[in-house]
């Protein structure tokens, strides 16, 4: 049978990968670029007997997902730039507690009001930082309409796997295209469910380490009763201030995600033309599609370029860019932001190439030309 | 025999982080006499709370439980209510999080009316933080942040919640405390968003920097504003100044949220 083929807009892709995924609560605020995520999902879930509300304020929609995740459900939030801002201290919440959510972030310019309407890359650094104190990121960046589909599902799936709110990131440029979208036939991508809890009630901790780094995390309204608190806490999740657990319970958060056994199942990245590239461009989103212009123009011009286009932004694919960083003469990073991503390929290839930068945050997107010529200054 | 608290605290959880002389642990009391009452089931109930003193409530007791962030207990419970309209949600805490940080998840739960107790420990002040005025502290007082007098007029949090659309709104006292469960278990039967504001104490924070020589004198207090709203009909305004009513404030019937969404579904599906 022919697969379902359609024209979707990015935002759109998103929320039929969401539906794909299973998802079945959407707790929303309107932020331009990213209110046709809501739209369709208000539309799309109540068919399928999930829920949509939206709520009074951005940090009213994180709550609603968490609390809507710990009943058992599979949540989603979509935002942009100013909402994201708002969310931080629940999506942090999200990390400590250990809550599975989505929260997709379709990226506009500036900080505050900016240009709500202009794409930008300026929140990659907030996803991975934005909430305060310690604690892992994975985000997800998207280049395409299709991509935005099948990042959405994969979203959901780390998040259920890892126990975690899950950020995925595509600039407005990406969220309001429109390209043509195959969907996958049922079964056809991977969808994961949280792993449910094999005790009795009686055993039962929300944060019990003898089934790995990450506890099985069951649902409000189950047979198992539990406590969860934003509050350091023991493996039976209720507060603690005795710093051996504290510790143990902080660093094993963080070692979920970035072991190497996780890093290789998380971390995401396409390679175009690298295995003989004497300079590597590094682009995310938007940007890499100038920039796969970009290494076309110049290998017709004789210059080895490639593309690395990191799909998972976080955790950084630290390894990769060390290599290609020995390998290359030099690496311009390209994003629509003025220098964000750079300071970490900066610090994982120090000084074994030469670093280029394109920045741009005029709600203009990079053209290969400013690509290709900055790739002449490094060369 | 003595009622069984016990059945419904974690075991090994007490005893609780509040001061002597606090009446969060009479409301606790009175919740737990509520609940059942009411007969609701352990794991198909669960009890939500923001940050502060108030907020620890949930920690003490044998249910589903969850500690949030400051001020979005009520949002965090629309999640789970929403998820699950088949469990029993009751919010709690204290002024400042409820009415201060959390006010707009406050009203908006109540316009909305969704089905849910949320219990409002109001006693005048932020306790964990140290003292400092809170949106319901009456203006005048002390507090650690209004050493010359609290220049702020306070929130009548029943008055806002009849505002904003709550369906069931009481309110009593930490000495009412028999009045406590009574309200709080006619607020759980109540179809609808139900607001039970319990007028509470504090005497470390509030009650030493506003001239209360001892927690008995507190409770004097809140015995002597207390005006039954019954009585009240038959009092004047002079004989009203100062005066708090307590009992069933408001109680109407209106459409409640989780059934107005299951009718979205409903057309959405085309049944």
């Amino acid at each position: 049978m022919a697969k379902k083929i359609a024209l979707l807009q990015g935002n759109e892709a998103c929320a039929q990968g969401a539906l794909y995924a299973g998802c079945n609560f959407f707790g929303g605020y309107p932020i331009t670029p990213s209110t046709e995520v809501a739209e369709v999902m208000a539309g799309e879930l109540p068919k399928v007997g999930g829920k949509f509300i939206q709520m009074e304020d951005e940090i009213g929609a994180m709550a609603s997902v968490i609390g809507a995740a710990l009943a058992g459900s599979k949540a989603l939030t979509a935002t942009s730039g100013p909402g994201a801002s708002l969310k931080q201290e629940l999506i942090g919440y999200a990390c400590i507690a250990e809550v599975p959510c989505v929260i997709v972030n379709v990226m506009r310019g500036g900080p505050s009001t900016g240009m709500p309407t202009g794409p930008g890359q300026s929140d990659v650094m907030q996803a991975r930082w934005g909430t305060h104190g310690d604690h892992a990121a994975i985000a997800l960046c998207p280049s395409s309409c299709q991509e935005i589909f099948s990042e959405t599902v994969r979203a959901f799936n780390l998040a259920e796997k890892y126990r975690m709110p899950v950020q995925v990131l595509f600039d407005e440029i990406v969220g309001h295209m429109r390209e043509r979208i195959e969907f996958p036939e049922p079964g056809e991508l991977e969808v994961i469910n949280r792993a449910k809890p094999s005790v009795t009630p009686e055993q039962y901790k929300p944060y019990d380490t003898s089934f790995g780094n990450v506890p099985p995390l069951a649902a409000y309204g189950s047979e198992y009763r539990f406590h969860v608190t934003g509050l350091n806490k023991a493996e039976d999740g209720f507060p603690t201030t005795k710093a051996s657990l504290v510790d143990a319970e902080e660093r094993r958060q963080i070692f979920k995600v970035e072991c190497d056994e996780a890093r290789a199942d998380v971390e995401s990245n396409e390679e175009y033309l690298t295995e003989d590239a004497e300079v590597i461009i590094f682009a995310y989103g938007s940007t890499s599609r100038s920039a796969r212009y970009a290494v076309n123009e110049l290998r017709s011009q004789g210059v080895k370029a490639g593309l690395f286009r990191p799909i998972t932004l976080w955790p950084f694919p630290e390894k990769r860019v060390a290599q290609l960083g020995e390998q290359a003469k030099g690496m311009v990073v390209a994003e629509m932001n003025l220098g964000q991503m750079v300071f970490e390929v900066e610090r994982i290839v120090k000084n074994t190439c030469k670093l280029g930068r394109v920045n741009r945050v005029d709600g203009e997107p990079i053209n290969p030309t400013e690509i290709m010529n900055q790739v002449k200054e490094v060369l | 025999m003595a009622y069984d608290y016990e059945k419904s605290i974690r075991p090994g959880k007490l005893p609780h982080i509040w001061c002597p002389g606090c009446g969060h642990g009479i409301v606790m009391k009175g919740l737990i006499r509520a609940i059942d009452s009411c007969g609701l089931q352990k794991n198909e109930t669960a009890i939500v709370s923001g940050i502060g003193c108030a907020s620890r409530l949930p920690g003490y007791m044998d249910f589903n439980t969850l500690h949030t962030a400051h001020g979005r207990a009520a949002a965090f419970a629309t999640g789970i209510k929403m998820a699950r309209p088949d469990m029993k949600v009751i919010c709690c805490g204290g002024d400042g999080d409820g009415a201060a940080i959390g006010g707009n998840h406050f009203i908006h739960a109540c316009r909305r009316n969704i089905d849910m107790t949320y219990v409002l420990m109001n006693n005048f002040i932020y306790g964990m933080t140290g003292g400092q005025f809170s949106s319901s502290t009456p203006t005048g007082d002390k507090a650690s942040t209004t050493p010359y007098g609290n220049p702020d007029p306070a929130f009548d949090l029943a008055k806002l919640a009849i505002g904003a659309g709550a369906t069931f709104v009481a309110r009593t006292t930490a000495f009412h405390a028999t009045q406590i469960d009574k309200l709080i278990a006619e607020g759980i039967k109540h179809k609808g968003m139900a607001i039970i504001e319990v007028l509470d104490d504090c005497p470390t924070t509030y009650g030493r920097r506003n001239k209360f020589r001892s927690v008995v004198d507190m409770m004097k207090r809140l015995k002597d504003i207390a005006v039954p709203v019954t009585a009240a009909a038959k009092m004047t305004p002079e004989q009203l100044e100062g005066k708090i009513l307590t009992g069933v404030l408001h109680k109407e019937d209106r459409p409640e949220y989780c059934e107005q969404y299951a009718k979205v579904i409903e057309r959405a599906q085309g049944v």
